[in-house]
């Protein structure tokens, strides 16, 4: 399976999905539209700085509340490469394996990591690297059923290859 | 080693005699539900799969109700797609504008939603229909998705936290003050990935409708499912409702918990959660400073059933909203509408100055039908306080009951009845 190299978006506790994808936007489902807006409610200088390939890293609950899944379809199409957090919410966790955006719960790395580090994360392993200060974290690796998922780019060409 | 109420629903849809927590299985799903935000992205995926139609035509619902009647042009499209997409697979339980209601107050009216049930929908408060003893969780569109086209969903058996419930609530004390008090207590991540299972004796003093609320608001504690025993109130509830065939489970006595509370509803006080998280709770006597009110919200589907709307109208009768107040009041269906219409409540609302609007999930999450400008608080009776949640991301929302919203409307501030 794939890694992810990039830099670090850095946020704390009980990033919503109200706060990643406001809801006054969801009146569109695309991609695209809706990663125009996407963090805006708490980081208006996101969407203008990322780039391809980058990381986000949160502290507890990420992705509460909501169960829209244009949360985790905005990361994406925002460039996002892999999400590491403490922990998820459940709905976003199922969400984010069901499109392909590889996340990744280890409360070390999402603690000490900080915003603008290189971080590289190896999906087969669980290993996330911090480039920047040269420490690695052990991250939980998916279970072998969501790695699937993950390299079939989310579970709809998972079923359809089944 | 016993199993929890919720395992023992999911393990007898997975075909298993027992299952763990942590097990991974798949499960037959009894219903699907979609929302029109939500299931656009789902009808999308689900065009993209191999497959002929769903699966079951009668176990489906869809509820345009998020921004319906539609409020622009993109949220028509939305509506049409879902429309048309119910037309093409004979969707039997697709509510069109003057059928339809808040999905979690209509599907249990209806009758779709009993207990023993696995239910999944694309929206997070499918939680709601615990409070009949079936298993209901949200899930995102690919699941509903997948759900449609083959009537599975994978799950992975949660643990569980019981809650057990002794004593009778107080005056003016609801089953919003129960939840917001738990949330308060164990966080908004306080029940991540775990089931909320609710016992006691305590729960013989509350309603369907305080039950709904209760379950409804599981996963503001980060909760997979929350769910409550079936008792004769539950049955009689689906009996009036339903023509369903119900299937009761209880836990094993020698189930295992990750953790047990017990919580006298009796002790319990008319409790608001401060902006911006729905765990920043207080109690109303904990509340000193005058916090003055633009807005109050009560509806939704955490709070626009009938018992709601009387408790409102209770406190608003022959009074009227304080000066510069906006009341926004919003029947979940059409059938509490014009059972409230009946009853005489919209009359005491529109005269105390409030506004009545047919179903619709507008103002809860910064939909239409009552957003806020920059620096505007709102008493809201729905379930999320988060940042720009209702409008402006420099709003505060308060959530609370309808009988503390309604006070706060008259008052223009938060408020309790009993100081009215």
């Amino acid at each position: 399976m794939q890694s992810a190299k990039g830099t670090v978006f850095k946020y704390g506790d009980n990033v919503d999905t109200d706060v990643i994808i406001p809801a006054r936007y969801l009146n569109s489902s695309e991609p695209a539209e809706l990663a125009a807006h996407c963090m805006e409610d708490i980081d208006k200088e996101f969407i203008g700085t990322v780039n391809k390939g980058d990381i986000i890293v949160a502290t507890k609950n990420f992705g509460c509340g909501s169960s829209r899944e244009h949360a985790p379809i905005a990361i994406k199409a925002a460039g996002i490469s892999c999400v590491i957090a403490e922990t998820f919410a459940r709905i976003f966790y199922r969400n984010a394996i069901n499109i392909g955006l590889p996340i990744i719960e280890c409360p070390e790395a999402a603690r000490e990591i900080a915003a603008g580090d290189v971080v590289e994360v190896d999906f087969d392993s669980g290993v996330i690297t911090d480039v920047t200060k040269n420490t690695t974290y052990k991250g939980q690796a998916f279970p072998e059923f969501m790695q699937k998922i993950i390299a079939a780019e989310g579970l709809v060409n998972y079923i359809n290859r089944k | 080693m016993g199993m929890t109420m919720t395992q023992k629903i999911l393990a007898a849809h997975a075909g298993l005699a027992h299952v763990e927590a942590g097990q991974l299985i798949e499960a037959d799903l009894d219903l699907v539900l979609g929302n029109d935000i939500t299931s656009p992205v789902a009808i999308k995926e689900m065009e993209k799969m191999n497959v002929n139609g769903v699966f079951h035509k009668d176990k489906i619902a869809l509820v345009p109700d998020h921004f319906v009647p539609n409020k622009d042009i993109k949220s028509a499209e939305h509506c049409k797609c879902v429309r048309e997409f119910a037309r093409r697979n004979e969707i039997t339980n697709y509510f069109e504008v003057g059928e339809m209601g808040i999905e979690h107050a209509l599907l249990p009216e209806k009758g779709l939603t009993v207990a023993g049930d696995v239910i999944i929908g694309a929206d997070s408060h499918t939680c709601t229909y615990g409070a009949l003893g079936a298993f209901s969780t949200g899930v995102g569109s690919t699941d509903m998705a997948a759900g449609m086209a083959t009537g599975k969903a994978w799950f992975k058996v949660p643990s569980a936290i019981k809650f057990n419930l002794t004593g009778k609530p107080a005056k003016w004390v609801s089953g919003k003050d129960v939840i917001l008090h738990i949330i308060g207590m164990i966080g908004v991540d306080g029940a991540l990935y775990k089931s909320m299972e609710f016992v006691g004796d305590g729960i013989q003093h509350l309603t369907m409708d305080d039950r709904f609320t209760i379950a409804n608001m599981a996963i503001e504690a980060g909760g997979k499912n929350g769910i409550f025993p079936v008792d004769a109130l539950a049955v009689s509830y689906m009996k009036e409702h339903s023509t369903r065939e119900y299937k009761i489970y209880e836990a094993d006595e020698d189930a295992v918990y990750d953790e047990e509370y017990t919580i006298d509803l009796g002790a319990l006080k008319p409790t608001v959660a401060f902006p911006h998280l729905p765990e920043n709770t207080k109690t109303i006597d904990e509340i000193s400073e005058d916090i003055k009110i633009d807005q109050v919200v009560i509806g939704s589907c955490t709070n626009g059933r009938l018992d709601d709307l009387r408790i409102a109208a209770k406190v608003l009768k022959d009074r009227h909203v304080a000066p510069g107040m906006r009341c926004i009041v919003i029947p979940a269906t059409q059938a509490i509408y014009l059972q409230a219409m009946e009853e005489g409540l919209l009359k005491i609302f529109i005269e105390a100055g409030a506004i009545v609007s047919t179903p619709t999930c507008g103002p809860c999450l910064g939909g239409y039908m009552g957003i806020l400008a920059e620096g505007e608080r709102c008493v809201s009776t729905t379930n999320r306080n988060f940042v720009g949640r209702m409008g402006h991301v420099n709003s505060e929302i308060y959530l609370a009951s309808p009988a503390v919203a309604a006070a706060s409307a008259v008052s223009g501030k938060i408020s309790c009845p009993c100081t009215l």
